[in-house]
């Protein structure tokens, strides 16, 4: 590419093109501008920071308090494991409203072998979570083969998941599970080093995680320094790491207070890492963007669309075969009409945390902490004794307030082109 | 003697940067079919949304008089309100109503209490279809006719209207023959009931066959108007007309060097996605390394149907024929297939087709070519944005910085990102389609230049594109193809634009 041409002069920049580039110009890595062009993605966690504050201060300090947090972890776990699947599925540019009701069939499954066939526990867990991978594939077939949009298939798998969990627990509630499945949701991992009045080894795991945290961002950020990449200054990174220290450490000291480290939370940690990186870094997670994107664009790159979606949603099953026992662990049973509208919740978590609904945008991270933002609203409004049916106005305005935020900067954005 | 039903004097219309249209005048005289006819973006469909209302008064100077009045209108409701019906290319029409559903739409003539009169609104129906020769059950789907038939309802619809005068964009280019001939037909006898057509279209034997005037747009002024009474304006004349401008001289120099053969495709037909006729017709090029070919077609001829039912079978059904790569025999049945064997299509229409506009330049460039910077499925992202950052400034692509949206980037930045993106894929042929539309003139030569340099590094090049100066410009061979077929070959050392657009313009019965 070093050959040169005549009337070098011709290459320089159309007047129109100096102008656009100025109102670009914006390369500077300077705090403020960071946020700004980040409100979107940064948005959600000024947002959560201001609940979490809010609700601190509404109920003098519950919220937070070591009991409180233990609790909070426990009972949303399952949300926030759908929303990790229903993320990526809204990424893709579809939806997946079925999610509920294979929670309760693969509960069901479980419930089915384990009470009344007397399986091992784990043998019950890993049928429901095979439940979960064959009604995904069912999805991602109808989706990825046939072309019916996902909203009517899952709207079908719904209604088909539903009926198939009454069949299966033959319309009455199962229960109680062994003890050793019950841990799955309400078990804790203590005491495994002693300590005095708190359980040393959730510190550990805390600090072990800060750890890793700073570890990767280091590596991160030799890489790009390798690389000849921009970096934020070595002021900027620091704070980051030791603000992310306090806040982990800080939860793991509550949690220490209480009852140590849930089960619960230790999968959650899994499943947010490794999903964070399959979004961010591998082939596939690109593909899923590309294909919310723009869907002939990534057909014309070569991305083979139809596979994609087909494991898209195997995926979502996968993640509700796991939802599906969390729940029925800590129900300690399984009920025909368990799971009703958490695939609300889980797609409410999805665009809180700013999934746009045409597709194409939208992180693990960022669904996670929407499910949490729901999450921390019900706990602190439950705790002021807030009635059911103004919690249920409060999140549905929350819920509207959010994708409208997402449109109007799309707009902005759309008015800036 | 002149009796002219519509005048419009001096219109100038301009969209942010570009003049489409400049000084345009057009007189059409009542009762005659008055064609139009211009090459590619000459500004024909924008001067009908002028007159149409599409493009309110106001958004446009000059004076506009129909019937011998003064007309502003600021919607296709006033203008159709006066008589001028507009049938788009793009036939307007609602597949799942039925015939006498269209053709009353928006129009319904309501009876008492304001329900419809269907009985009445069938029978009006049968009487319009039969006057455009369209035997069909009013209550039939138009969805279930084809497009010849569909277009007859679209003509009936106007005539529901008390239409005056007619304007077809097109009308023909979907057409076969036999549909097309009624077509005409119909229009010669709606002229004896004294309804006057304007008839946009690049088929200039038809235009001769049935015109009575045309006028020659070329880029955005009027270049003449031609009686074609006399006899003695002939198709040669026409095209003069339409292609009569300077060569510009930004094409920068090349030394041609053909090398080995790099594609070549033998005997390839493409059908339409949902209709049944061919949109590519036994079709055959070759391309060789170093070599920049170029294939010239009107719209609708089928150069962008080619090219992408190549690129891994994107385009049409019941794809037939051989391809070949390096004189090997090679099958694409998909994009990642077609990549692999070393073809890269960059699309004609970029934004719908070609980038994740809410991306960043990174991931539009890398998005072809993932498998080169991923072990194991997982990405290394440092190597994508060294790569990004490296096409960013060999292309001189101007934006702050990688990570700059892609959405916001200026056109001709927009086609650099996809370049880019399909040089990373490393080809070995490249087929362009319309890489310069819509981008201006600095930023054309750049693309020139880009194109200079693959060739010159061996790789293959076909570049499809409307403008003939710019094909003349940096080709070493054209193609032409007309209704699906390649109706010459011509080193461009011999090629004219008017030789050119006599090949682009040929029918089917010479071609064959």
């Amino acid at each position: 590419m070093t050959r040169t041409v005549p009337q070098e002069e011709e290459l320089k920049p159309a007047p129109g093109a100096g102008a656009r580039g100025g109102l670009l110009d914006d390369g500077s890595n300077d705090l403020r501008s960071l946020i700004i062009r980040n409100l979107r993605q940064s948005g959600i966690y000024v947002a959560f920071v201001a609940i979490v504050a809010l609700f601190a201060v509404l109920t003098d300090g519950t919220l937070l308090s070591a009991g409180n947090i233990t609790n909070l972890v426990l009972q949303y776990s399952y949300i926030l494991v759908l929303a990790i699947g229903m993320v990526i599925v809204i990424i893709a540019g579809h939806i997946d409203l079925s999610v509920g009701s294979v929670v309760a069939l693969t509960g069901a499954v479980s419930a089915v072998l384990v009470i009344q066939q007397g399986w091992p526990w784990w043998a019950g867990a890993l049928a429901a979570i095979a439940v979960g991978l064959a009604v995904g594939a069912w999805h991602g077939f109808w989706v990825a083969y046939v072309g019916i949009p996902a909203f009517i298939v899952t709207l079908a798998g719904m209604l088909l998941f539903r009926g198939l969990t009454l069949q299966v627990l033959d319309n009455v509630s199962l229960s109680p599970f062994p003890s050793q499945y019950r841990e799955v949701a309400s078990g804790f991992l203590n005491g495994l080093i002693g300590g005095n009045g708190y359980d040393a080894f959730t510190l550990l795991i805390g600090a072990i995680a800060v750890a890793g945290y700073a570890f990767g961002a280091w590596r991160t950020r030799t890489a790009r320094i390798r690389y000849e990449q921009p970096v934020g200054s070595m002021g900027l990174f620091i704070a980051r790491i030791v603000l992310v220290g306090v806040v982990v450490m800080a939860f793991a000291w509550q949690l220490a207070h209480a009852r140590g480290l849930p089960i619960v939370l230790i999968i959650l940690g899994v499943l947010a890492i490794v999903y964070g990186l399959v979004t961010k870094r591998t082939v596939f997670g690109r593909q899923v963007y590309a294909i919310g994107g723009n869907l002939s664009a990534a057909t014309l790159s070569g991305v083979k669309v139809k596979a994609v979606n087909f494991w898209i949603f195997v995926n979502m099953g996968f993640l509700t075969g796991i939802a599906g026992v969390i729940f029925s662990s800590r129900s300690n049973g399984a009920q025909p009409g368990a799971g009703e509208m958490f695939e609300l919740d889980a797609i409410a978590a999805a665009f809180i945390g700013g999934a746009a609904v045409t597709g194409g945008v939208g992180t693990v991270v960022g669904a996670m902490v929407g499910g949490l933002i729901m999450a921390v609203m019900s706990n602190g409004m439950s705790l002021l004794g807030v009635d059911q049916s103004v919690q249920s106005v409060v999140k549905g305005l929350v819920l509207l307030l959010a994708v409208a935020f997402d449109v109007y900067n799309k707009r902005r954005a759309g008015a800036a082109r | 003697m002149d009796d002219h039903i519509l005048e419009m004097r001096s219109i100038t219309k301009t969209f942010p940067g570009v003049k489409a249209l400049e000084d345009v005048s057009l007189a059409v005289r009542r009762g005659e079919v008055h064609a139009i006819c211009g090459e590619n973006g000459a500004g024909k469909s924008t001067l009908m949304k002028v007159l149409s209302g599409v493009y309110p008064s106001g958004s446009y100077d000059g004076e506009i008089s129909f019937d011998g009045e003064v007309c502003r209108f600021s919607g296709i409701r006033d203008s159709e309100h006066v008589g001028i019906v507009i049938i788009h290319q793009e036939l307007a029409l609602v597949p799942y109503l039925s015939i006498a559903e269209n053709i009353f739409l928006g129009n319904e003539s309501r009876g008492r209490g304001g329900l419809i009169d269907w009985n009445k609104a069938h029978a009006k129906a049968a009487e319009l279809l039969a006057s455009v020769g369209l035997n069909e059950n009013p209550e039939t789907p138009v969805g279930q006719l084809g497009v010849g038939k569909q277009q007859l309802v679209e003509i009936a619809k106007a005539l529901s209207k008390d239409v005056k005068l007619l304007i077809l964009d097109e009308p023909t280019a979907a057409l076969n023959d036999t549909d097309s001939a009624h077509l005409l037909g119909l229009l010669r006898r709606l002229q004896e009931r004294g309804i006057t057509s304007i008839m946009i279209s690049h088929k200039l034997n038809e235009i001769t066959a049935i015109a009575d005037n045309v006028t020659i747009i070329r880029d955005g002024r009027t270049v003449e108007t031609l009686s074609l009474h006399a006899g003695e304006v002939t198709q040669d004349r026409i095209i003069r007309g339409m292609v009569g401008r300077d060569l510009e001289s930004y094409y920068p120099e090349r030394e041609s060097h053909p090398g080995e053969e790099v594609l070549r495709v033998e005997d390839w037909s493409v059908k339409h996605p949902t209709q049944d006729r061919l949109v590519v017709d036994r079709a055959a090029f070759d391309v060789r390394a170093g070599e920049v070919v170029g294939i010239a077609g009107l719209m609708g001829a089928g150069r962008t149907e080619l090219a992408m039912s190549i690129f891994g079978r994107s385009y049409g059904r019941d794809v037939s024929g051989r391809l070949f790569m390096h004189g090997r025999e090679v099958k694409a049945r998909n994009v990642a297939e077609a990549i692999d064997n070393g073809i890269a299509y960059a699309t004609e229409d970029r934004k719908k087709y070609g980038l994740n506009l809410i991306e960043d330049i990174r991931r539009n460039v890398s998005a072809a070519g993932l498998g080169k910077l991923s072990r194991r499925g997982w990405v290394n992202a440092n190597e994508e944005t060294k790569v990004a950052e490296s096409s960013r400034r060999n292309m001189n692509i101007k934006a702050p910085s990688v990570s700059s949206i892609v959405g916001k980037l200026s056109g001709g930045n927009q086609q650099k990102v996809v370049l880019a993106k399909w040089l990373f894929t490393d080809p070995d042929v490249l087929i362009l389609d319309e890489p310069t539309r819509g981008i201006d003139v600095g930023a054309k030569y750049e693309i020139y230049t880009i194109i200079n340099q693959l060739v010159a590094a061996g790789k293959a090049v076909v570049v499809i594109s409307s403008e003939l100066p710019e094909l003349l410009g940096i080709c070493d061979r054209i193609y032409t193809l007309s209704a699906g077929r390649i109706t010459g070959e011509v080193p461009v050392r011999e090629a004219t634009q008017e030789s050119l657009m006599a090949l682009m313009t040929k029918e089917r019965e010479t071609a064959a």
